[in-house]
């Protein structure tokens, strides 16, 4: 059998240094391709699979590189000194996760041989049985719940989120350590009903006790451009402090632990 | 488990008062040390030169004036004026008095100097003429050392021209037995003496002139004893009054005795530490691990109900002040090199005990307090971090570099402590290291080590493998041949290595020049008591009286000689895309890119200087036209396009702090060029050469006399600054970058290295950032990288990244949830974290 180091797969980005996807000092993996198509996705270089180009401030630059397990994660364990000292590790994130199993869990079956904390940010949409193989090796599931409207969830990224909904729980009996996520995007999501909705949805979950709220912001509104692309969301401004700390309180009030940023 | 107290200790009202009147105007020189001084040579000339230097120090002291503050509590000032500075003539004036009429107005470290002053020294400078220990150093250098320093190779410009400091003495014995025990102690030794003994002359000198010291310190203290009961006899606030009794009562009992209390060690200290630098010019003279010798009688003081926490705060933070009252005016160049009017006070907090135990208690806390509290550049405040240092310290210590103070350096003592020990010093001596200046390890009260003995600048050698040796048309180093006939890259790293090495000697002969002259016409019998073994062996430390004597010059430029020669291995040797003939032309033209103007202006004023030195008269149209020279670059489009291309192809290869291990191995080999020779040489006082990689701000001035270079680095810009990666190129986060400094040697290093960082306090946002700061200090330690600190930025630093995106490529700032590099973001988010900034909030 091939050894499970040499799986390749499709990245387009790693990011050291990282203090925001989980505990501690973490090295983020993006990974290439995504399920959805959220209309104010930050990281619009992340939706297709396929290599691109992206015009960025008048440098054009190839978004997508083909890789092995082993080449990542030589680049992953360079940062073990720090890990070892935050109780950080590494942290998948995209793109889509699920959509590259064979070498995302690769990737995160080498961490935990090597002792390394694990998390990935993702959708949750894909079949339970292909969601089933990364657990063993997950210490954290940061897990995005949008919109508790099946069809403003739909509008807003191109699918239902029945099956999502579904895979939390599932995910939530049998993962190590689940954490809901929800970005505030304002005309989607952003009042008090829609996001105590999410928390009652997130308390009913069996384990889960914590749920954090990303404010929306534009670091990715120059890459539309830079891929030809429009941006679909061009009228909408991040959410106030004020307003992410009246949503805070509303999470807090059904009784979880809730944090502004990741 | 020790536990500490943490909580905030507040800030009393006469703190913030203190610093407004310490700043309120431009700091002066004054020149009543220098006329005493003065008199009193002229009356010992003939007399041994230990002795005229204890009794001119003595006369200074007798009559130098003497001034308590508005509402000081720890007295003791060396001028009148605020932050003014007294000169040293003995060790050199040629430069101040040329520059008398642009010190005021020069943009590095201006100071005032009254025309009567100027009269005044100019008096006195005619007696110091040939007198000089700059004068007899030059008399003692080799010629060829002398081209080369000349020629800008290196510059041994410190101690050259000032006093040498960077000495930590024995605070703790002088806290508790005063001068009173060290007098008898002295006597003791005198009375050892056989008359018969073969340097019974010397040391008896010697030791007699200890004694006149120290009576003489005693008697300036009493000074102001005098002056504090005469001011509150005329004062008519009744606490002021009681303040000063209590202050005259100090003054009275310390330092001729041992204090009995915290205000009396904390006034003893004082005296110290201010007397020190009365005796010689020499900077970083380093209080050290105060927070361990004081630690006795705060415990103590506070048992007793002398003291509370918030008194003793108020106290620890006047010494802080007061560290910054001290002053010293450098030569145009060399304030530029030193810039920040800073004494490099090094004061150090945490770490072990001489036995390996965790030493830190309150008061290392309250020495972040004072440093929060004061918020001014001394002390230098260090921390000392090792694998049991407490938590709870270094998430103290990391809030206050998150302030953007720049403070505390960290050491890592599990580095340094082996390093040391290297080095010849015992276990127990290594344990109890604390930092002298800038980044300099050595144990207490027992080391000469010679610190800051000069810079090198390891690029210059490499220009000379281009050019035969030569610089402007003069044989300056060895002949390695036509660059052109360099087959292999060993060849021309070999030559690169023969130039290393003939400086390198250069470099120890103009140093060991300087000693002699020092030992010769200044030694300093004040400092020489409280620094062991000095006494027993009956000489002054310039002599080699103490217990471990080192030399320690630094190199730099070690990024930009790792990218350059591993630029020149890849695209010549191994890929064979160039020529060297294709590099050395593209350097000529500096890679036909026009000179930033800031740099133009500097190299121009340096030719003008040059025709000025060399009797020509320079008019306004002829400045214009060098301007205009030295901006423009002269080459076709042509040439323009083909330089471009090789510098885009230089750009493209890996560069050294990005953590490539093949870079990085090669960066380690490229130091040793620097720090290996180094070992072999040995110094006039029985001790030995040991490499430093830290480069003050002298990257800055230094590059400015350094053409382009094969990394791809612009002629005349900063060089690369200490062991950090060369500006802007290590652009894969802090932890990359510090895996790749990590990867150098740093012990054979142990003359010290310097690491800088550069963040937005909003990567240290929360208690979760905080956190991971201390993780990443602790992760770099854990590879054995002797020291670190950050440079928080601040908003005009952000605008500077604006403006030069390519000096900042490295500089994370936190955006909302996440960190990112802040040159890859817009310019409108740019402009908003700019704008958060102004507001103080994330």
């Amino acid at each position: 059998m091939e050894n499970y180091m040499d799986t390749k797969g499709r990245i387009f980005d790693i990011q050291r240094f990282s203090v925001h996807d989980g505990p501690g000092i973490r090295t983020i993996v993006f990974l290439k391709g995504c399920v959805l198509r959220c209309k104010w996705c930050c990281n619009p270089e992340s939706q297709s699979y396929e290599i691109q180009q992206m015009n960025l401030g008048g440098t054009v630059k190839t978004v997508g590189r083909d890789v092995t397990v082993r080449e990542v994660f030589d680049k992953v364990r360079s940062d073990m000194p720090y890990y070892q000292r935050s109780g950080g590790g590494m942290t998948l994130s995209g793109g889509e996760s699920l959509c590259q199993p064979d070498f995302a869990v690769g990737l995160l079956r080498a961490c935990k041989e090597y002792g390394i904390d694990t998390a990935m940010e993702s959708t949750g949409y894909a079949d339970y049985d292909v969601i089933k193989r990364y657990l063993p090796y997950l210490d954290h599931y940061l897990m995005d719940i949008k919109h508790m409207n099946s069809a403003k969830h739909e509008a807003f990224t191109t699918k239902p989120n029945g099956k999502i909904l579904e895979n939390a729980k599932r995910i939530a009996r049998d993962c190590h350590h689940l954490i809901i996520r929800t970005p505030v995007i304002p005309t989607f999501n952003d009042t008090e009903e829609e996001i105590a909705a999410i928390a009652e949805f997130a308390t009913s979950l069996e384990g889960v006790s914590e749920m954090h709220i990303l404010p929306y912001h534009k670091m990715g509104v120059d890459k539309y451009a830079g891929l030809g692309r429009e941006y679909a969301l061009p009228d909408i401004e991040p959410p106030s402090k004020e307003h992410m700390q009246r949503l805070l309180e509303v999470v807090r009030s059904k009784g979880l632990i809730a944090q502004i940023g990741g | 488990m020790k536990t500490f107290y943490t909580a905030d200790i507040k800030k009393s009202d006469r703190i913030t008062r203190l610093v407004e009147n310490l700043y309120k105007k431009m700091p002066e020189i004054e020149a009543d040390r220098a006329v005493l001084l003065t008199e009193s040579y002229k009356e010992t000339e003939g007399e041994p030169i230990i002795m005229r230097r204890a009794k001119a120090f003595a006369h200074i002291l007798e009559n130098i004036p003497i001034t308590i503050r508005d509402e000081e509590l720890i007295v003791g000032s060396a001028t009148q004026a605020p932050r003014g500075c007294q000169t040293f003539p003995e060790y050199s004036h040629e430069w101040l008095e040329a520059e008398f009429d642009t010190v005021a107005t020069r943009t590095a470290d201006p100071f005032f100097i009254s025309e009567k002053t100027k009269e005044t020294l100019r008096e006195v400078h005619k007696y110091w003429k040939g007198k000089t220990t700059s004068e007899l150093a030059t008399s003692y250098m080799a010629p060829e050392a002398l081209l080369a320093i000349e020629h800008n190779i290196f510059t041994p410009g410190n101690y050259f021209y000032n006093g040498i400091g960077h000495v930590t003495v024995d605070y703790p014995k002088i806290l508790k037995i005063g001068y009173s025990g060290l007098i008898e102690e002295t006597k003791a030794a005198l009375a050892k003496l056989k008359l018969g003994d073969a340097d019974y002359a010397k040391r008896s000198q010697f030791l007699n002139a200890v004694l006149i010291s120290c009576e003489a310190v005693i008697g300036y203290a009493k000074r102001y004893a005098k002056l504090a009961d005469m001011m509150a006899d005329g004062c008519a606030d009744y606490t002021r009054k009681a303040e000063l009794r209590r202050i005259a009562v100090n003054c009275e009992r310390v330092p001729e005795f041992g204090a009995r209390n915290f205000w009396e060690a904390c006034q003893s200290f004082w005296f110290i530490q201010m007397l020190l630098q009365v005796e010689s010019s020499g900077h970083s003279i380093s209080p050290g691990r105060f927070d361990q010798y004081m630690y006795p009688y705060f415990e103590k003081d506070l048992k007793e109900g002398g003291i509370t926490r918030e008194s003793a705060q108020e106290l620890m933070d006047c010494i802080w002040v007061k560290l910054n009252d001290l002053n010293k005016c450098r030569d145009a160049a060399s304030a530029e090199g030193f810039a920040g009017y800073s004494l490099f006070q090094n004061l150090i907090a945490g770490g072990q005990d001489r036995h390996g135990v965790d030493a830190t208690n309150d008061l290392s806390f309250m020495c972040i307090n004072a440093t929060e509290h004061v918020f001014l550049p001394a002390p230098s405040f260090s921390v000392r971090v090792w694998n049991g240092s407490p938590h709870e310290f270094l998430m103290r210590a990391a809030a206050l570099t998150r302030t953007g103070i720049g403070l505390p350096a960290y050491y890592n003592d599990e580095e340094i402590i082996p390093a040391l020990l290297s080095r010849g010093l015992t276990m127990e001596d290594a344990r109890d290291y604390n930092i002298i200046g800038c980044v300099e390890p050595q144990t207490p009260a027992k080391t000469d080590g010679w610190h800051d003995a000069a810079f090198f600048n390891m690029c210059r050698p490499l220009e000379l493998v281009f050019s035969r040796g030569k610089d402007k048309g003069v044989q300056i180093g060895p002949d390695t041949g036509e660059f052109k006939y360099m087959r292999t890259f060993d060849d021309f790293y070999n030559a690169y290595k023969t130039q290393m090495n003939y400086f390198i000697e250069l470099l120890v002969n103009s140093i060991n020049a300087i000693d002699v002259a020092h030992a010769e016409r200044c030694p300093l019998p004040y400092q020489s008591s409280m620094v062991e073994d000095c006494i027993g062996r009956g000489k002054s430390m310039q002599e080699g009286g103490a217990h471990y004597n080192f030399s320690g010059p630094q190199g730099f430029g070690i990024a930009n000689m790792a990218d350059a020669l591993y630029a020149i291995k890849t695209l010549v040797y191994d890929e064979k895309k160039y020529t060297l003939c294709d590099f050395k032309e593209a350097m000529d033209n500096n890679y036909g890119k026009d000179m930033d103007e800031h740099y133009a202006e500097k190299v121009t004023k340096a030719a003008v200087h040059d025709l000025v030195a060399q009797g020509k008269t320079v008019s306004r149209e002829d400045i214009a036209s060098i301007f205009a020279a030295v901006t423009k670059n002269p080459c076709t489009d042509a040439q323009k396009e083909k330089y471009a291309k090789l510098l885009a192809d230089i750009e493209a290869i890996p560069k050294f702090g990005n953590d490539i291990p093949e870079v990085d191995a090669f960066a380690r080999d490229v130091a040793y060029t620097y720090t290996r020779p180094m070992e072999a040489y040995k110094n006039p006082r029985g001790g030995m050469f040991q490499a430093g990689l830290y480069p003050v701000s002298a990257n800055v001035p230094l590059g400015a006399q350094t053409g382009a270079t094969p990394d791809g680095r612009l002629a005349y810009t900063p060089v690369a600054d200490g062991v950090s990666p060369a500006a802007g190129r290590d652009m894969n986060g802090p932890t990359a970058g510090a895996n790749s400094v990590a990867k150098l040697d740093h012990f054979i290093a142990s003359n010290g290295t310097l690491y800088n960082m550069k963040f937005h306090p909003s990567a240290l946002a929360g208690t979760n950032g905080l956190q991971n700061f201390v993780s990443l200090i602790r992760g770099y330690f854990d590879q054995k990288g002797a020291h670190v600190q950050f440079n928080v930025v601040s908003r005009e630093t952000l605008r500077d990244a604006q403006a030069h995106p390519e000096k900042y490529k490295s500089l994370v700032v936190r955006v909302a949830g996440y960190s990112a590099l802040f040159t890859t973001l817009s310019r409108s988010l740019q402009d908003d974290i700019i704008k958060r900034t102004e507001q103080g909030g994330f």
